[in-house]
């Protein structure tokens, strides 16, 4: 399949041509369920116990350590691999090199195919040519960590270096147009943008910058694996089991059967815990070494071997009419990638949905570097398309003389502005006036540097967050009742801190009519029915469309097990809801069966369904995002420039909220991680060598506690028709805006324009 | 990590004793050694564990301080004479690291971390003091971090200490003793600039330990703070610090002034131009601001760093100011 | 489960990690042993490791097996790893295990003697004072050490009067002082308010805090 397959399947865009609608999840009138209520994470006990066990905890008895030595030029070819010493040391099990490493398929790279999870199509240490600086060149294998180590600053490694793509101003200037993003098109031209923006009454024309990112998660990337003659068992942190599953097959020559990857907990994503070389090479030094391998990396190693958001250069220009409507949007610009991947950071996606234009110019192109393959990170594209074109926004209400939220008001498009579908739940506007009155935002003064206590000068800002809906294809779920009146939902789902396995108990519970406590959720192993990529804030809609198809299967199976001696004798599976422990006519109570009674008179310990998810055809119909407002308060010192954000306010229309209390923290996470991305956050990238030089949580730095603000995050609930649930994800949603609330905020406070991320105080002196 | 010896001295003879074994270094804390040594960068054969060595601190009588060498942090900012006597000591602990690192890190270590140039902390760049004539990275990289005064072509590398910026202010006495007996020196001689050799940081002669560091009766020290700005608001390296004392008289002069900097260069930057400038004159903005000019005049910023010529001037001026209170 | 599954298959399992021979890595005959002052951890002697190089956290981890104490960075620069050594919070990466003979840890498997929840751990979880879980038990850890600096009277960076005898529990004092425990999920509303409520609750402090 091509690229142009995946993540919005054409397919299903023509099956949605032939289907009406289908009817709203049932589950989203329920009252009185588990959904809504703020449930305790499930495996919040063992957290705080230290007990939850990391891909990096487990123990296998024979146990090698691997660390990886680094290559230290961009592109070349290895000349001298002198292992000699390190193969004397202490403790050492193996040295693999290209020499002597299994012949290796390259990984199929994530969106070459739906299943495929290969962050680059690279292969993986199979001879002497070397692609980015930091590309393992050799693993050893030893008894203890320290020894593995140790064994590995013995290798001397020569190199012949070639001329490397290090500069991205230089690649830009041979930028070419990616053949899709992410499945549209790089180029959407909506009438002559150029000459509807020269003509207009107002213009605002900026460029931006935005610099590689990392995600940082504190989990280290880390696999255990050994094999059991030719079976393969893999303990990794990983978002996405079944794509890693199909590609290590694909690169092993072995058929997926014989892989089992167990993922249960991961220590932060983000986007970061895909297929990287590190598992492939833990996997092939335990085939040469007959023992299981613990590849647990460095941080440095994080830094070298699995990559994150790359940089761009944006440009944004609004063309606005005396009335305060936009004439021309245009967002055209430049992203750092590699000719072995496709992760094209689609920061034009916001323009394309966001407001109503009269001329559209939306453009992506790509420049092509030899650096370690970008990937996803936390809202990929809108994090910081979001900063540009908010900040856009910004400087065009300030320019009219509008306030940045009534600018909005006169943008509110009808229908979606560049596909012409109509929206299926659109609150925008709700969600800015909600949070401008609960923030408090007409105290905000216009006129910039207008408040100051002591050095401090205060500002607010605000900008729009927006993330699409997307529902992945490949999901299957599996639900089982027990006798006893409980039930399991299992599908390989992924829990990396989102509450995936409290909020699918809880939908299982409604959705079976049972319990929450009454349903185990199960999640994190390849062996379950095959789960979706935990991305793009897909997971908790893809899971549960899986487990309602199930579900309704299971609701048949149980009619059919309940015969003519039950009460709910002669309806079909259409005519009964799942209730109170069993199932039941919606309106007639004496017509129920409970589960219990049902499988005890069939005689059955258990019944099972399982079924795929259907086609995500909702997406093909309408326009389907979440939106939200952020609202920031900055204190800036006139001494030093340093920033410091005082308050903080989300404010989000997501479809329903499921569970207060985690949705609050996946909302306050994307806001924090936004803060760092407005104010401190820089892989330094060496162009002279394409050396990363921060490869450090102590230079490359996150936002600590006191960089962080109570942040108050509230949501208008209300239900999508089209979505499961009538819930949309919210992982990522929450660090859309906020680089641009924050940028605009310090606008307010000092009259300082920054378009160059992070704000550093450098930048404000 | 090179594979090593580890012991643990009992007293200081003992610890010069086994100092002298081949590639011995003495180990305080091992918040930045251990670092160091994992990051193969340090690769003693030999650990000489000095902890348990001298760490009281005591009131001396003619005023001052004597403070042991493997006195932690916590304990020198916690301390009450310190945060009365000498809050800038305090002030400078607190702003530096974690509460967890604080607990760990010793007064002696402290004085021997080395710098956070992120050329030097990666063995695939060129560093002179990593590894002599190598040639340096940073002047041509990423040298946002790194010094304006005192560089040399060699190395523009700075110092990473907080503690150190406010022991310089505070005329602080190093005691150290080795195979060839006890001396003393003055903090601000004990740091090197790093001229053509960089891979040499201090005076100290090998085997030589930092046993104590005493800081003299100071009257104006307890009018004296520390001020460090940073890219974030906590746990991360100076950009630029400023530690000061100040006394002014009641015809509004400046009676005595200490002033040290942090940041800007390879050893903590005692400020004595800026002094000199500010001694008798007004304590007023614009003296404070001539005074920053007066230190600042030899700055020589970097591709990256010239923000820190504007900063430290500002942060000089502040913290002066705040110190001054009204009299500014 | 894995060990029978090896020996079906037969393969030779290494030797378990506290048995690992150390030859050419041997100390000179001058290192103390250790074996008469052996870690106390979580309340049980446990001899000191043979590689000097061994960290007190790859202690914990890969010879004991109590993995609730997490490597983040291995660099002194994300706080996952706090432990408590004699009250005191400390970062186990950053410390060679054998600098810490005779001393006292207690990791966050040894918080409470009972495996009942430690107040603050109820308090994680009711405030969601975590995501992913990872950064957690260092960031309990940590709670527990710096509200035993607050108790004593330790200053911080954002303390306005050093002179003060009693620290302030206020969200400022707190965030600074667990500003060396990193969380990346951005759970630091929920940790705060976690600390804020425990702690505010035991009566040292809320004496600290008036």
């Amino acid at each position: 399949m091509s690229i142009l397959d995946t993540i919005q399947q054409t397919a299903a865009g023509v099956v949605a041509k032939l289907r009406p609608d289908a009817p709203p999840d049932r589950l989203i009138g329920r009252k009185h369920g588990s959904i809504g209520t703020s449930l305790p994470r499930i495996d919040g006990p063992r957290k705080v116990r230290g007990e939850a066990r990391f891909a990096a905890e487990v123990p296998a008895a024979g146990l090698t350590y691997a660390a990886l030595l680094h290559s230290t030029i961009a592109r070349g070819r290895i000349a001298t691999l002198d292992t000699a010493a390190a193969a004397q040391a202490p403790g050492v099990v193996l040295i693999m090199t290209h020499e002597n490493a299994p012949r290796l398929k390259p990984p199929a790279a994530f969106m070459s195919d739906p299943r495929a999870a290969g962050a680059s199509d690279l292969p993986v240490m199979q001879d002497a040519t070397i692609h980015w600086n930091g590309e393992p060149v050799a693993v050893v294998l030893a008894e203890t960590q320290e020894q593995a180590d140790h064994a590995k600053s013995l290798i001397v490694a020569t190199y012949e270096a070639e001329p490397a793509r290090l500069s991205f101003a230089q690649a830009a200037t041979r930028s070419r147009q990616p053949e899709s993003v992410l499945g549209e098109p790089a180029i959407i031209r909506i009438g002559d943008a150029e000459a509807a923006l020269a003509g207009a009454a107002f213009q605002v024309d900026l460029t931006f910058h935005t610099p590689r990112h990392s995600h940082a998660a504190i989990e280290p990337h880390a696999a255990t694996v050994w094999w059991e003659g030719d079976r393969l068992v893999i303990h990794d942190a990983t978002q996405m089991l079944h794509q890693t599953r199909w590609t290590l097959a694909g690169i092993f020559g072995i058929t997926e059967e014989k892989i089992r990857i167990h993922s249960p907990f991961v220590g932060g994503g983000f986007g970061g815990k895909g297929l990287w070389s590190h598992q492939i090479l833990a996997i092939a030094a335990s085939k040469l070494a007959g023992r299981p391998v613990r590849m647990a990396l460095s941080r440095e190693g994080v830094f070298r071997v699995a990559g994150g958001r790359t940089t761009t250069t944006q440009r944004v220009a609004l063309g606005a009419n005396a009335d305060g409507t936009l004439a021309a949007l245009i967002h055209t610009g430049t992203v750092a990638m590699t000719t072995h991947n496709n992760c094209p950071e689609q920061f034009t996606f916001p323009a394309r949905h966001l407001y109503a234009a009269g001329s559209f110019l939306l453009e992506q192109r790509v420049a092509d570097m030899d650096m370690l393959a970008n990937t996803f990170m936390r809202a990929p594209g809108e994090s910081i398309g979001t900063f540009a074109l908010e900040t856009a926004l910004d400087e065009l209400a300030e320019a009219m003389r509008l306030d940045p939220i009534e600018l909005r008001r006169r943008l509110e498009p009808e229908q979606d502005p560049t596909s012409g579908h109509a929206f299926s739940s659109r609150h925008m506007l709700a969600a800015f006036e909600a949070g401008a009155e609960r923030f408090g935002w007409s105290q905000r003064n216009p006129v910039p540097r207008g408040r100051r206590e002591g050095e401090w000068l205060i500002g607010m800002g605000v900008a729009a967050a927006t993330y699409p809906y997307y529902r992945m294809l490949g999901g299957a779920a599996r639900v089982t009742i027990t006798r006893d009146g409980y039930a399991r939902v299992a599908t390989a789902g992924h829990e990396m801190g989102m509450g995936t396995a409290t909020v699918q108990a809880q939908a299982g519970a409604d959705r079976l009519g049972l319990p929450v406590e009454h349903v185990t959720f199960e999640y994190g192993d390849t062996a379950l029915p095959a789960g979706t990529v935990a991305g793009g804030s897909s997971q908790t809609v893809s899971i549960a469309a899986a487990v309602a198809a199930a579900s309704a299967k299971l609701i048949a199976e149980l009619l059919t097990l309940a015969g003519n001696d039950s009460p709910l004798a002669g309806l079909s599976a259409g005519e009964v809801e799942a209730r109170d422990g069993g199932l039941g006519h919606p309106e007639q109570a004496d017509r129920f069966e409970s589960y219990v009674s049902i499988l005890t008179r069939a005689g059955r310990e258990e019944v099972s369904a399982e079924a795929d998810a259907p086609q995500p055809v909702e997406t093909q119909r309408y326009s389907m995002h979440s939106y939200g407002a952020q609202f920031c308060e900055v204190r800036v010192s006139a001494v030093t420039g340093e920033v410091r954000v005082s308050r903080f306010l989300g404010s989000f229309d997501t479809g329903r909220i499921l569970n207060p209390r985690m949705a609050a923290s996946q909302f306050r996470g994307g806001i924090i991680m936004g803060l760092g991305l407005a104010l401190m956050e820089e892989t330094e990238f060496d162009e002279r060598s394409g050396r990363i030089m921060n490869p450090s949580l102590a230079e490359y730095h996150v936002p600590v506690h006191l960089d962080v603000p109570d942040i108050e995050v509230i949501w208008t609930d209300i239900a999508d028709p089209h979505a499961p649930l009538g819930a949309h994800g919210i992982g990522e949603i929450g660090i859309t805006g906020v680089g641009a609330a924050v940028a605009n905020a310090i606008h307010n406070a000092t009259g300082r324009r920054v378009r160059d991320l992070p704000i550093t105080l450098d930048k404000l002196l | 990590m090179t594979p090593l010896s580890f012991a643990r001295a009992a007293d200081t003879a003992a610890a010069i004793g086994l100092a002298g074994a081949p590639g011995a270094r003495y180990l305080g804390g091992g918040t930045n050694l251990v670092d160091l040594m994992r990051e193969t960068i340090e690769r003693p054969q030999a650990l000489v564990d000095v902890t348990g060595l001298g760490s009281a601190i005591e009131d001396q009588a003619d005023g001052g301080l004597m403070i042991g060498a493997a006195a932690r942090n916590t304990a020198i900012a916690e301390h009450r004479s310190v945060r009365t006597r000498y809050p800038a000591l305090s002030r400078a602990i607190l702003a530096g690291a974690s509460g967890q690192i604080r607990n760990m890190a010793t007064l002696g270590g402290n004085l021997m971390q080395r710098t956070r140039c992120t050329y030097f902390y990666d063995d695939a760049a060129g560093c002179n003091k990593r590894a002599p004539g190598a040639g340096c990275d940073a002047i041509d990289g990423f040298n946002r971090i790194h010094a304006i005064l005192g560089a040399s072509p060699a190395c523009v590398a700075t110092h990473p200490s907080d503690l150190c910026v406010a022991l310089a202010a505070l005329d602080a006495i190093v005691h150290v003793e080795g195979p060839a007996g006890a001396r003393s020196l003055e903090l601000v001689e004990l740091h090197r600039l790093p001229g053509g050799r960089p891979d040499i940081e201090t005076v100290l002669a090998p085997g030589e330990l930092i046993t104590a560091v005493e800081l003299p009766a100071l009257a104006l020290a307890a009018r004296s703070t520390y001020r460090k700005v940073r890219d974030r608001s906590s746990y991360a390296f100076a950009l630029i610090s400023v530690a000061a004392a100040l006394e002014v008289a009641e015809d509004g002069t400046i009676g005595d002034v200490r002033l040290a900097l942090g940041g800007v260069a390879h050893k903590p930057w005692r400020a004595r131009m800026a002094e000199a400038a500010l001694r008798g004159g007004p304590a007023t903005r614009s003296s404070f601001l001539a005074a920053a000019e007066a230190e600042l005049v030899d700055a020589a910023p970097l591709s990256h760093n010239g923000f820190k010529v504007e900063l430290a001037r500002r942060t000089i001026v502040a913290v002066l100011g705040e110190l001054a209170g009204d009299a500014a | 489960m894995l060990v029978g599954g090896l020996a079906r298959l037969g393969l030779r399992a290494g030797p378990s990690p506290r048995d690992v021979p150390q030859n050419g890595a041997t100390p000179p005959a001058a290192v103390p042993k250790g074996v008469d002052m052996p870690i106390t951890i979580n309340g049980q002697a446990v001899p000191i490791p043979v590689d000097v190089r061994t960290s007190l956290l790859d202690l914990l981890r890969e010879q004991l097996h109590l993995s609730g104490t997490k490597k983040g960075c291995n660099q002194g620069a994300c706080g996952a790893c706090t432990v408590l050594v004699d009250g005191e919070r400390i970062l186990s990466c950053l410390a060679l295990a054998a600098q810490y003979e005779g001393r006292s840890v207690v990791s966050i498997e040894g918080l409470t003697p009972d495996g009942e929840l430690h107040p603050l751990q109820r308090a994680f979880i009711n405030h969601d004072g975590y995501q992913c879980g990872y950064c957690t038990p260092g960031q309990i850890c940590s709670a527990i050490g710096m509200a035993d600096e607050l108790r004593r009277g330790v200053p911080s960076a954002v303390t306005a009067d050093l002179a003060a005898t009693t620290m302030a529990l206020t969200g400022d004092e707190l965030r600074e002082r667990m500003s060396g425990n990193l969380c990346r999920c951005g759970a630091h509303n929920g940790i705060v308010a976690a600390i804020a409520e425990t702690f505010a609750r035991t009566p040292a402090m809320a004496e600290a805090a008036e």
